[in-house]
């Protein structure tokens, strides 16, 4: 309960505070709605299919399989696969640090957790086609291109300084 | 069209995976429904943020704090930003999308993302908590880095 509160009290003051705004000035009220309405429906042709891919990723994609697949190739191959494997699941990034940890004990690259843990980040397959949705191809091709340089380039430096485990 | 492969994508998978596995696939929507029920909150927020952006917000305005010319300290405050918002990923596409219909830059708009996505302040204690605090200073630094980099060579792509 105390939680439910928690979480619709600021949505009920940004209507409040949105009601008296467009209360004192008309004129903004048409852009207001027409965007408003815009949007949701936007959302509502995507959301409901990315959220079911959603839900099938994390019912069907299990920590144990991510673990026994991260750990099993070494190389170049390794980090492919940790990319890969750092897109399938779903939920924040702080939902995968206690998943990360245990792969690290069991002796897995820091490169590759790295990498998995980027990945998992920002280009997570749900999230990157309501990307596609509404920032178009080229932006999403674009940024998950320069993603994988910078991220396969920078786990190599966090590794050289990272502890060994 | 995005929105019709989005859903044949989704159908697709849930098919496969109903032929699979028909209660762990039925449970699938009921897995989508709670999270949905979960964002549901946010998801108001963002939206009504969008309206107000469209309804208040003059395009001059937004162009001189993170348009083209807003240089290195509008990308660099965005940066900031996007590393402290906690927001899910999932809605920072459609509050960025409305942001660049208002004249803000790619170069911003992909940091905002990667930032957002990447680096995350809120969950630094749980990070350093699980991985310690070395690894998660070097991650969340390389990631800051990594950010600027990525929205630098998109504005100078697209």
């Amino acid at each position: 309960m105390k939680k439910k509160i928690k979480q619709w009290l600021p949505v009920i003051v940004l209507a409040l505070i949105s009601a008296v705004l467009l209360y004192l000035r008309p004129d903004a009220r048409a852009p207001f709605s027409t965007t408003v309405l815009d949007y949701a429906l936007e959302l509502v042709v995507v959301l409901p299919a990315v959220l079911l891919l959603m839900g099938l990723l994390s019912l069907f994609i299990s920590n144990e399989f991510i673990g026994t697949h991260l750990g099993s190739e070494s190389g170049l191959k390794g980090m492919a696969v940790a990319f890969l494997l750092g897109t399938l699941p779903t939920g924040p990034v702080y939902m995968a640090f206690p998943i990360a940890r245990t792969l690290r004990d069991k002796g897995a690259r820091v490169a590759n957790i790295y990498i998995f843990l980027s990945a998992w980040a920002c280009i997570k397959i749900p999230q990157e086609l309501v990307e596609l949705r509404f920032l178009g191809a080229e932006f999403m091709v674009y940024r998950l291109l320069f993603t994988i340089i910078m991220v396969s380039l920078l786990s190599l430096v966090v590794e050289k300084f990272a502890h060994k485990p | 069209m995005t929105a019709v492969i989005i859903n044949i994508i989704a159908l697709g998978a849930f098919a496969v995976a109903f032929s699979r596995n028909r209660q762990k696939a039925l449970k699938s929507i009921k897995v989508a429904t709670k999270m949905f029920l979960g964002i549901l909150p946010m998801l108001i927020i963002i939206i009504l943020l969008i309206g107000l952006l469209f309804g208040f917000v003059s395009e001059a305005g937004l162009r001189q704090f993170i348009g083209e010319q807003s240089g290195p300290l509008g990308v660099l405050l965005v940066a900031v930003t996007g590393a402290v918002l906690h927001i899910p990923a999932l809605l920072a596409f459609p509050l960025s999308a409305s942001l660049l219909a208002k004249g803000a830059s790619i170069t911003v708009i992909a940091t905002f993302i990667t930032s957002l996505t990447m680096i995350g302040v809120v969950t630094l204690p749980l990070e350093i908590k699980e991985l310690g605090g070395r690894f998660a200073a070097l991650r969340n630094g390389t990631s800051f880095v990594a950010a600027l980099t990525i929205s630098l060579l998109m504005g100078l792509f697209i």
